[in-house]
Order: C-alpha cells, then structure tokens, then sequence
C-alpha cells in the first residue's frame, strides 16, 4: 500500500502556514541559500536529476526545459509561474498557494538563479481574492527580508478569467498585455517567450517542489514514485466520494489506495466513471481503479496524467450530462483563434444539447465522433484537444447511455439523485 | 550579386514532385511553385503567418520521421528531407481540409447572391473546390446586427466573417493603425472597432480588398456590382508620386470601382484610400465635354474643335506665350507642352510647379535630381531614413508604408526634421529633430550620415530657404542617397521631360549649347530658346506688367501658389486657352477651353519619384475625349508647327530616343537660410502641409472617404497653450494680413514657435485664406 | 474624470510594475473595476491614454476577459459554480434556487444593486464542492438554503464572512483593487487551509 508523503503539504496544518515566519521556522529560504551558493548550471543539473517533471499536466522533465535557456546570449531572461489553475478538477495551486505562498517564491528564487533570469512572474487566475491577497503579501514579506530585490524581481500578474491563458503561450501574450491566444511555435518560449526572450514557463507545484529537492538532494526525491515518474505530487480528489481532499503522495499511487485511504466513494453508492487529470483527460471507470497514476501508467490506459484532479462520479450522475457541460466550457474558454475548436466547440454542444433531451439521433452520435476526429489534432493549441477528451471517451465507455437518451426521449436520470444534499430537504 | 543575396536552396517533395525553393519559405508557397493550390484563408504572403483558419492542413514527413497530426502549411518553412502531402495525395489532409470548411461554413450565412464577394470570394471557390456539398449543420446559425459601419467608407458584417485576422493584422503589421480589433472570445469573437473610435485608417481599403469573404466591404461599391459583369484593366494611380499599381474595374464604361494591383517593387500589394476611391471626379457631372470660347461679349460658348484650336492657335501666336502646366500631367502630356513650348512658343517660359516653390529648387532639381536613381529598394537598404519637409503618410503613403516596413522587420531609424510631429513620423518612433519654422537648414547640416543613408525631400523643402542647400552639400559630404518625393504623380515625369525653364528633355540644361544641339536635332528644328526660362511666379508677374500676353494652361489650379491674388490677376488680363476636364478657376477666366481626357480614359504612364515608368491603358474604351498631347498637336498645326506626336506611343519613342544627359549639370548657387526675427506674444511662425484626404480637386464627390479625413486643428505647444490659456478643443483664430482662419486647438508636440494647422482641409485652406504656408509670421488669438 | 490624482499616481505605479508598459493592462482594467465597478468608456480611453495605445488595442484585451464587466454588478457579485462536478452536486440547484429566490436572470443584478448572480466555471475548489464565490471569495460546501441565506445576508448589508477569506467580506470594487495588487491588509485574516486540503495531511499523521 502506497503511503501518503506530504511534502509540499507539509505545514499546511499551522494556523500561520502562510506567513514568513511559519515558512522560516521550518526551514524556509534555506534551499535558495543553498542553492545560490551553487553554480547555476549544477542547479540545472540537480532538478535535472531528481526526475522532477512538469505538474502542470504535460510532465515534461524540469530541470530539461531550463537547462533550453541559451547561456551567455546577453539577453533578458524571465521566469513565469503558471498559477492560472482552471483546468476543471483541479484545485491543488490554489490551497498551496493559500497556505504557503512562501515556498512558491522560494522555487522561483531558485529557479531564476539557475537559468539566469533576474525577473520572475507568477500569473494567477483572477478569481480567487484571497490567495491573492496572500500571494501579494508573501511577496511584500520577502522582499522586506531581502529574499527578494537582491537580484530577482517578482511580480503577480492577476488574470481576469480566462481558461485558455493556461496554456503557456497564450500566458504570455496575456502578461503582455494582449488577448490571452496561443501563440505559434517554433519559437519556443525558450527562446523567445515573455517579450521575444528567453523564457521558462512551469506550473505552480513544479517549482514549488524545487526548494525540497535542493535541500534534501536528487537522490531523496528520486527514491519516490515510479522509474519515470519521480517524486511526490498533489492528487486532488473531488466529487461522489465521503471525504474529498488534497492528497500528496508518490507518483504511481493508484484511485484504489487514495480512496481506500481517504474513505472511499460516497456511502451506499458505486464508482461510474472518473477524471485522472481533469476534463481535458479522457475519463476512466471502474476498470481503471489499479491504474498507477503517474505519466506513463495513465498514458498507457489510454488517458493522460494531467494535473491528478481526480473527479469521481457514481452511478447517480448522468454521463451525458457530465459531458454536455464540459463541452459548454470548452466552447466557452475556446479563445476564437482557429476554426476547429472555435466552430467546433459551438457546433458540438449543439448535438450534445439535443442528445441530452432525447432529441438526438444514432447518426448523431457518429456526427459527434466524426467532428471530433475534425478537431482533434487540427486545433491550433490543446484546448480544442481536450475539448473531444471527455466525449469520445464517455461514448468509448458509455455509448448505451447515449443511446437510451435516444430511446427514452430523454434523460433518464434524476439529477437530484447526484447533488450532494439529496435527502437533506435542500 | 552580393553576398546578402545568396540564398540557400531547400529541396523537398510536394505530392511526389520535387521543388528548390530558398530556406525560409513556407511549404504553402513551395507548393504554389509546383501549381499546387493548398486552400487558405488567413494566410497572406505579406502578413505574418497566424495558423488561425486552419485550412491550409497537410501531412508532413521530415527524414522519414511524420508529424503525429496535419500541420499548417502556412505556418512551416520547408526542411530539407521534408515530404509533403496536400490534399491530392493525402486521404488525412484531404479529411482534415474538408472537416475545417465544413466547420467554417456552419456559421456562415451562404448569402453569395446578395453578397458583393459573390464571383470572386476565397470562401465560394474554395468551398467548391474543397468542401462537401452538403452541410451536416443542423443547429441555430450564429448571427448579428448587420452590418456595421466602422467606418464611413467601410462596412462590416459580422456573420459573414471567418476569423482570418487579414484584416487586423493588416491594419496593425502594415499599416500601424490598429484601430480595428478582434473582440470578446471563442465563438463570439468577431472584428470591431471602440465604439467611438472609427477605422480612420488612411489604408482601410487594403483590408476590404484581402478579406477573403464578404464581411468587409466598401460603402462605395456595395451592391453596385457583380464582379462578373466588370471589365478590369491595369492602371497606374494618379494621386501621387508613390506610383501604385492599379486595377481599374469599368461596367458599361463606367468606373465603379479601383484596386490595389501587384507589384512587388513598388506598393506590394496595397494603396491607399485615396488611390482606392477617389475616382468620382471623372464621372463628375460637370465634366467638360465640349471645346468653347469667349465671345466678343466676354461669354463662354460651346465651339467647335476647329473654331476652338483655330481661335487658340491665333491667341497663342499674337503676343509672347508662355506654358504653365500642373503637377498631374502624364510623363508623354508633360513632354508635349515642353516640346510646344520650345518648337511652337520658341519659349523656356515653362513651368510644371504650380505650388509654392523656389528658384533654389529649381536649381536643385536639374542638379540633384533629374535623372537620379534612388528607390524604394534603397529605402529597403538604408542604415537610416531622413525626412526633410516631408510627411510621408500625408504625401506619398506608400513610402509610409515601406519605411514602416522596415522599421517593423528591422527597427529602420527614420529621422524627420520639422517643427510638428506627425502621427506618421510617431508610428515609426521616428526621430523628431524640432525646429522653428525656417530653420531646417540648421538641423541638417550636422547629422551623421553614411552612404547607405537615404534623404528624402518633400516638396514642401523649397518652402525654407537654404534647405535644399544645405540637403544638397548634407549628400555630399556623407554620400548619402537623395531623393524628392513630390505630392503630385505627374511632377518627376514632368521634370524628365523639361517643363521647367531651365531644363530640355533628359536633363539637358536649356543654357548649354551642346545639350540644345541634341534636342534640336531630334526635333527637327534649327534652333531652340537660350536662356533660362521664367519660373510659375513669374510668368504671372510677367503677364501682369504686360511683357507676356498668353498663357498655355494645363492641369492648374491657381489656388495653388502663394500669391494666388497675382496668380487670378494674371489670369484675367492673358489670353488664356485652357486644357481642362472640368470648370475651374482657370477655365472661368480662359479665352479658349479645350476639354480633355481623364486619367481612365487615356493611356500613357506616369514617374514615379524613383523615375519608374507606370504604364497605363485607358480603362474606358468609349471616350471621346483626347489626351493634352493629342491637342497640343493639333494646336501646333494650328500655328504651322509640327509637333509629330499624333499618338501617346509616338512620345513615348521620342522620349525613349533621348536618353540621359551626361554632360555637365547647372551648378546650384548656394542659398543661406534666413532667421526669422524674435516673435511677440501672439506671434507664430505657421507651418502646414496638406492632409491625404482634404479638399483637393480630385477627392470631388467622395462623401464616403471624406468621412475618415483627419481632424481640422490648429496645433501649438503646451508651453504657448499655457502662455494663452488654451486648452484642447478652443478656438483658435489664426490670422495673418490677408484674412484668418478658426481651428479648434490641439496641444502636441511642436516648437514652441510654431502653429500648424491643414494646408488645404475644410475650414483651413491657408493658401487662400492666410496667403500663407511655412515659414509666415501669423498672429494667434483665442476666441 | 472619475480618477483623483492618488488614483493616477496608484495607476502609475501598477505600470511601472512590469518592464514593458503593456504588460500592465490587466491590472489596470482591475483597477477601472475598483472605481467604477466595471470597465467603461472613459476607463479604456483612461488607459489608452497611458499606454499610449490605441483605444481599440484596450477594448480588444477587456472584452477578451470574462471578468471585466461592460455593465454594473451588485456590490456583492456572487458566481455559482455550473461546471460538471460542481453541477452534478449541486450547483445547478443552488443556480436556479438563486435566480428564483434573487428574481434574476444569469448577469443581473437585483433592483437594490446589492446582489448579482452569474453562473462560473471552474474556480479550482472542487473538493470543497459545490461552491458559490462572492467577489471571488470562497463559499464552499454550499447548499441552496445556505446560498440564498448568503445573498440574504448581503441584501441586508451583513454579508457572511467567506469560507476561506478575510473576516469579513469585501465589496466588489474593493476586492477588485485587491486584484489590481493593491494590499488591503486582509491577507493574514481567514483560516490558512479548510478541512480537505488537509485531509492526506491529517491520514499521513496519523500513520496510515
């Protein structure tokens, strides 16, 4: 049985977790001491070692994507965190960064030291007040202990609610002052990313992780998770189930062992299907309950790790229903830069909107996957991608359902049957 | 071949043929190389590649090694080892293209038989060529208000529109103005301006032309047409000196409409608003249509051409003649009235710059600039650009357009000496030398140029003293590259051809021998006028105190000049035989008016200011009317002169047959700049120029465009503001001895000097109202 | 002009936060919001001004941007969550619970200009689903008695503090000057982390 490790998670549980005296207490800004004694290189090649990969859903190796920095180019370099966490399911930035926005500027103090960057950005979703307010004040903390300004310049960059500035192009036209739209690629914001110049854009909990893997080594970072999969990460685990909650375990730990953990699904009810990594992921079922949940394990199940936002539905919920209202964000959030993902979104909610009140078709149903299979791939950036996850999946594992919205003229299901205050007279 | 030029070349294969095109070329364009046409929307050579529509997807292997997905072939350079398959010969490419036109289509109306891109829209042709015939799209269609004025020329509707971002990367990457936009998001997005913000763009029509379905469209040409039932002929723009390339579309002889034409040299592919609709003038209703003459009762009345050349071939004869012809002639026009001059008149008394100008500058012309041979690929070139009494956007926009090219591709240093900053010199975070009105020459003498630097001279630089002296020994010293870039197309052509009065055809200076032997020769006369011959101004002078008794007028208007009083004076007391089109200030006061054809109804070819010939045919087959160089000849044979330039063709082979002069140029005398004296209070130096779109004759009956001329200021500094107590928006009268004129104030940057406000916009014709333009002391009240 | 001369020195410094200018726009239109509680004409025009852009290049980034408001919203402007997990549990009851009870439609603000209601997308708390947010304050585990006790409260001046939040709840324009990274002194108020985000923690602990 795979044990829970809190690392980033911690100190969470301390009333004043968030301020610099909590975060010094234990340890803090001993890592970005550390490591700015270090040859920017060797640091590089540190978090190169640990193994640590992107958490922001497409795991690509760290310590890889800064070691892509050009050395010696006399240009500006600039570091940007993404913290624009909107993917639906997830929801793991946003508690790190309420309880300890201190570690975040840590990762990014030493983040900046290794690819030569002396300012860095973090680009927050604008609708979560709060963690601003603490995400501001840490900053202010650690720019009045001189963690800050002596070298690395940190600015917040609030969002003001826009899916698409999740992907990391589409981030920096926004902190540039742009519409939030992907950018081409070549080039890569390596080489010319925030303002045409070297740029490393990581998600949140990636460079949150560094301070630990500096302090305690590669090798104590390596010796968790999986052979490829390395380390500790945060599984969020959300919706049918007795007790939701953040999770922070090693790579490759299964849904079995987190629910098994945590209290299982909700009491008297049955697993229908779940998210591994948010909506964007295909979904899984019942079948997939001993997937190891690291990149490859996922993968190879056919879905994708994402950011472990683990959404977990019973037999309640109707899956067509789930899947109509995803696709209504994805038609939402798409930015309107390309046409498969613009018209397509449009025209898919369209046919899922009619399937859901039993006025579809069976052709419908091969529409639907056919206009998928037009989208995917042909979008300009992922969205358009992650837009097709959910229904080609559900009509993979679901189809009959599909259908019996057909034959009943309807949904059969009871939506009240899947709120979580059924039976409280709500 | 320099070694800039050397380019590498990158084989691939493109559906199993192979094709050798330079490194960096797009894979949509390799194929185009092989005939492949891979359909497209938002994809334009000249604007950044975007990847938006999509619709432009093919498989593509490098080295064996295929992407996972279709890639945008307008987005990907070719690699070497790279194999690609279009739609022809890939069942995935194919799928994805007809998927992406399939989703294009579901929100589009299908309105072709009421839309004016019907018969040349990208989206019809292509959904033909690549899409399915039948829609599977059974929902609710998208729709909006429509359409939309954003602007008073150019319209939108929002349905038809595919999101291809043409026309707002134009209007940021081209133009500089990005005051069209997209707007909101995902399927909502759509093209808009700020609400109070219209698409003021001096190059809006570019826009209407590129967008690849009907959503932009111009106010003038809305469902007055079908593209079918037009007859296109390649034109030549007569506006300015910038030498576009045009198409001219005619539907039972009529214009109904002008397009920016292809050519890479010279304006690429765009024009300007002005190039692109102000044609009306031709078919203006008061078009001259029959020759008359003033009557022993000082009445106009209609005659025969017979009578009418007869009458002015005695006028002409009876006393000493002169020739003044405007700015707008063709090169072969132009080289008619300096050859009548010369032969018929046996007069220098010639001159082509009815505008303010100098001696200095006539000077310089026939030094610095006749034959020269610098260009926009010179400008392509240049280490840095320097503006001398010249506002590129306002005068001659293509240039604009080039050097905000090169300043978006490669940070261009564009350096403008003046005494107002301009909305084009900002776009092109130009350096702005500030100096008071008259002081030019200062400024220029001390800046560091190299040879590969290029002087661009206004005509507006004869209005300063000294200037175009100090221009001149500025080249010089540096060997930087000059070049003169008059408003008016006609004016380079008309100095090639020597209607000035101290210059023959080719450059041949009228006071050396050796150059008159040349001339004489070919024209078959003993003998050609020695002495320089008199300029605009003076020609007036000269008929007012009686040593001259006719005038030759051609394309003048006398409004034009300082002294517009002298000008009208002189008009009234000659014998005047006026080459018109339509009724003007000349023709009221002409003795003998002789219509003559519009520039769509003739053919000929104008220079450029580079030199380059712009070839043109008659877009209208069934005028009547005659080109000036059809009657001059037949007024020569009045007088017993032969010109033997019955036909456009036989100029063009007498001028082709002269050549360039390379005998010794007329030496410039050096001119000193003169200090204007210290100002009072209310004093201003003026300083103006003209605004692209204003009042000029040939913007006559164009509402629409009217619509997006820039505001009518008077500008001062904030300094001088606060001394007056003025702010934005007050009215400010200007005045000077002749009369005044009242502007609201604008508060920009200027010399503290200085007051600028339009040459020639409504409520602000200086020339006529002040007697004004540069470099005059007016006085400035608030009111 | 609605901004006193402090409002330009702050929006000044919101410029000179970023190496380039531009950069800057967003959180300038956070702070039109705090001033006028949403972003209007004389706003972009404002900001144009200031960076010297074009007024066209401001509207094109505010419209692009779901909170940017082109109209007023309440002084408490309360989003429900309606993406699925949130929906399925709840969200879409307390959505319509909210319009019936509010007598608003999605967008609209009540007569009295206390509340508006507008259905959200994902706001990254799905383990304390479903959620309401006000003003972009977490109100978690919400029920549709406790969601139209919440906008009661608002209407009746007193609105209950956020679940993880500040003490009590800001109003909408000064939550949106928090957005614009101005520091309201609120950030050391509230609880550091509710219940789930330390559940893994609290199983670790004891031995499990």
């Amino acid at each position: 049985m795979t044990q829970l490790v809190p690392v980033l998670s911690a100190h969470w549980d301390e009333k004043d977790s968030f301020t610099i005296e909590a975060y010094t207490r234990h340890g803090g800004y001993k890592a970005s001491q550390k490591a700015l004694t270090m040859d920017p290189d060797a640091v590089i090649q540190l978090v190169k070692d640990s193994g640590l990969r992107g958490r922001g859903g497409a795991g690509f190796p760290t310590g890889m994507k800064w070691g892509f920095i050009p050395q010696g180019d006399n240009k500006d370099h600039y570091l940007v965190v993404n913290a624009d966490e909107s993917e639906p399911g997830t929801c793991k930035d946003t508690p790190l960064l309420m309880a300890n926005p201190h570690v975040l500027i840590e990762g990014c103090i030493i983040a900046c030291h290794a690819i030569r960057a002396k300012h860095a950005f973090i680009y927050i979703r604008g609708e979560v007040t709060h963690v601003v307010r603490r995400m501001n004040q840490a900053i202010e903390d650690a720019y009045k202990a001189g963690h800050l300004g002596n070298g690395v310049e940190l600015v917040l960059h609030v969002g003001a609610g826009a899916y698409i500035c999740g992907e990391e192009t589409a981030l920096l036209d926004s902190l540039e002052g742009f519409r939030g739209q992907p950018r081409l690629r070549p080039p890569f914001p390596a080489i010319a990313g925030l303002y045409a110049r070297p740029t490393v854009v990581n998600n949140v909990e990636s460079i949150a992780s560094v301070p630990a893997i500096i302090a305690n080594g590669a090798e104590w970072y390596q010796s968790m998770g999986t052979e490829k999969s390395k380390g500790t990460t945060l599984y969020s685990l959300s919706g049918h189930v007795n007790n939701p909650g953040q999770f922070e375990a090693p790579l490759g730990i299964t849904l079995r062992e987190i629910l098994e953990l945590s209290g299982g699904i909700r009491t008297g009810h049955t697993l229908k299907f779940w998210t591994p990594g948010g909506s964007s992921t295909p979904i899984f079922t019942q079948d997939h309950l001993d997937t190891p949940l690291d990149y490859e394990g996922v993968s190879a199940a056919g879905s994708m790790l994402g950011t472990k936002a683990l959404q977990i539905f019973d037999e309640t919920t109707c899956v067509v229903r789930a899947v109509l209202r995803w696709t209504e964000f994805y038609k939402h959030e798409s930015c309107g830069k390309c046409t498969p993902c613009r018209e397509g979104t449009w025209w898919l909610v369209q046919i899922l909107r009619d399937l859901e009140a039993g006025k579809g078709t069976e052709a419908d149903l091969a529409k639907l996957l056919d206009l998928c299979d037009n989208i995917l791939g042909r979008s300009f950036c992922a969205l358009g991608d992650g837009a097709t996850s959910p229904i080609t999946s559900s009509i993979q594992y679901f189809r009959d359902e599909y259908i019996s919205h057909i034959t009943h003229g309807g949904c059969p299901f009871d939506p009240v049957a899947s709120t979580l205050f059924v039976g409280a007279g709500a | 071949m320099s070694t800039a030029e050397i380019v590498d070349m990158i084989t691939v294969v493109i559906d199993g043929f192979e094709v050798s095109v330079p490194k960096g070329t797009l894979v949509i364009r390799a194929a185009e190389q092989l005939g492949i046409q891979i359909p497209r929307f938002c994809d334009h050579p000249l604007l950044d590649p975007v990847g938006a529509c999509r619709q432009c997807l093919v498989d593509i292997e490098i080295n064996g090694r295929a992407f996972p997905k279709p890639q945008a072939s307008c987005t990907i350079p070719v690699e070497p080892g790279m194999i690609v398959k279009t739609q022809l010969t890939s069942p995935v490419a194919d799928k994805a293209q007809q998927g992406v036109m399939e989703l294009l289509l579901i929100n589009h109306p299908l309105d072709c038989p009421v839309c004016d891109k019907g018969g040349e829209c990208p989206l019809q042709n292509q959904a033909l060529s690549s899409g399915h015939s039948e829609s599977r799209f059974q929902g609710v269609k998208r729709t909006f208000e429509k359409p939309i004025n954003i602007s008073s020329q150019v319209l939108l509707d929002r349905e038809r529109c595919v999101l291809c971002a043409r026309c707002t990367r134009f209007s940021e990457q081209i133009a500089s103005d990005p005051f069209i936009t997209l707007n909101e998001r995902g399927a909502l997005q759509q093209v808009g301006i700020y609400e109070k913000q219209p698409f003021t763009s001096y190059f809006s029509g570019n826009t209407v032309q590129i967008c690849p379905v009907g959503a932009l469209t111009g106010a003038s040409y809305r469902f007055r047409a079908r593209p079918f039932d037009l007859v296109s002929t390649p034109s030549a723009c007569e506006h300015c000196a910038s030498g576009c390339d045009m198409r001219t579309d005619v539907r039972r002889g009529k214009t109904l409409r002008r397009l920016a034409g292809e050519d890479a040299s010279v304006n690429e592919e765009w024009n300007c608003d002005k190039g692109r609709w102000a044609f009306k003038y031709v078919t203006a209703t008061d078009r001259l249509a029959h020759p008359q003459i003033r009557n022993s009762d000082g009445e106009l009345v209609q005659a025969s051409w017979p009578e009418a050349l007869a009458a002015a071939a005695q006028g002409l004869k009876a006393s000493a003649s002169a020739v003044l012809v405007g700015g707008r002639t063709t090169h072969e026009d132009a080289y008619g009235y300096s050859k009548f001059a010369r032969i018929a008149l046996n007069t220098n008394d010639i001159d082509f710059r009815s505008r303010v100008s100098s001696d200095e500058e006539r000077e310089f012309l026939a030094t610095h600039i006749v034959g020269s041979t610098t260009t926009y690929l010179d400008i392509d070139r240049a280490d840095q650009v320097v503006l001398v009494g010249f506002e590129p956007e306002e005068e001659s926009p293509i240039v604009f357009l080039r050097l905000n090219k090169q300043f978006r591709k490669r940070a261009l240093k564009v350096t403008s000496i003046g005494s107002k900053l301009s909305i084009g010199v900002e776009k092109l975070k130009g350096e702005f030398v500030k100096v008071a009105p008259g002081e030019e020459a200062t400024a220029i003498a001390g800046l560091p140029l190299t040879a590969k630097s290029v002087i661009l001279i206004g005509e507006r630089a004869s209005e300063s003293a000294g200037v175009l002296t100090a221009v001149a020994a500025l080249a010089s010293s540096t060997s930087a590259k000059l070049a003169w870039i008059p408003r008016r197309a006609g004016e380079r052509g008309a100095l090639e051809a020597g209607a000035i009065g101290n210059l023959l055809p080719g450059g041949r200076p009228v006071t050396d021998a050796s150059a008159r032997v040349d001339i004489a020769a070919l024209w078959n006369t003993p003998s050609l006028p020695t002495s320089v011959g008199r300029s605009n101004d003076e020609i007036y002078a000269a008929v007012i105190s009686g040593e001259l008794g006719a005038l030759l007028v051609g394309g003048v208007d006398p409004l034009d000049g300082l002294n517009s009083k002298a000008a009208l004076t002189a008009l009234e007391k000659a014998f005047v035989v006026s080459l018109e089109i339509a009724p003007s200030e000349v023709t009221q006061r002409a003795n003998v008016i002789l219509p003559v054809a519009a520039i769509t109804e003739k053919s000929g070819s104008f220079l450029n200011w580079e030199g380059r010939a712009r070839k043109f045919d008659a877009a209208v087959d069934n005028s009547l009317n005659r080109s000036d160089l059809r009657i001059l000849s037949m007024i020569a044979q009045e007088m017993g002169v032969s010109l033997n330039l019955g036909t456009v063709t036989a100029a063009a082979k007498e001028i082709a047959a002269i050549g360039t002069w390379d005998g010794a140029r007329v030496s410039m005398k050096p001119i000193k700049s003169e200090k204007t004296s210290s100002l009072k209070d209310n004093e201003f130096v003026l300083t103006s120029w003209r605004r692209l779109l204003d009042l000029g004759t040939l913007q006559k009956g164009e509402d629409n465009l009217a619509g997006t001329a820039r505001q009518c200021v008077a500008v001062i500094s904030s300094k001088r503001a606060a001394s007056l107590g003025v702010v934005d928006g007050d009215q400010l009268k200007i005045s000077s001895a002749l009369g005044a004129v009242t502007l609201p104030a604008l508060v920009e940057d200027i010399h503290d000097d200085a007051v600028w406000a339009p040459r020639n916009s409504r409520g602000s014709q200086l020339l006529v109202n002040l007697g004004a333009t540069h470099g005059a002391v007016v006085t400035v009240v608030k009111i | 002009m609605a901004y006193s001369t402090e409002d330009l020195v702050i929006m000044d410094s919101i410029i000179k936060r970023y190496p380039r200018s531009r950069s800057s726009i967003m959180p300038l239109l956070h702070f039109v919001q705090s001033r006028i509680g949403y972003v209007d004409g004389e706003g972009i025009e404002l900001i144009a001004k200031l960076l010297t852009l074009e007024t066209a290049e401001v509207s094109a980034v505010a419209s692009f941007y779901t909170q940017y408001k082109r109209k007023s919203v309440g002084e408490y402007h309360v989003g429900v969550c309606t993406n699925t997990l949130c929906a399925v549990m709840g969200g879409d009851a307390i959505f319509a619970g909210l319009k019936a009870h509010l007598g608003v439609e999605n967008d609209g603000v009540t007569a009295d200009g206390k509340v508006s209601l507008e259905h959200i997308e994902c706001n990254a708390a799905c383990d304390y689903a479903p959620v309401v947010m006000a003003n972009w304050e977490f109100y978690d585990n919400q029920t549709v008695q406790s969601a139209k006790d919440l906008v009661d409260s608002m209407r009746q001046g007193n609105p209950q503090p956020p679940t993880r939040g500040p003490n009590s709840l800001v109003t909408w324009k000064e939550a949106s000057a928090v957005l614009a990274g101005i520091n309201d002194g609120k950030a050391h108020e509230g609880i550091q982390a509710g219940e789930p985000s330390l559940l893994g923690l609290k199983i670790s602990k004891e031995g499990k």
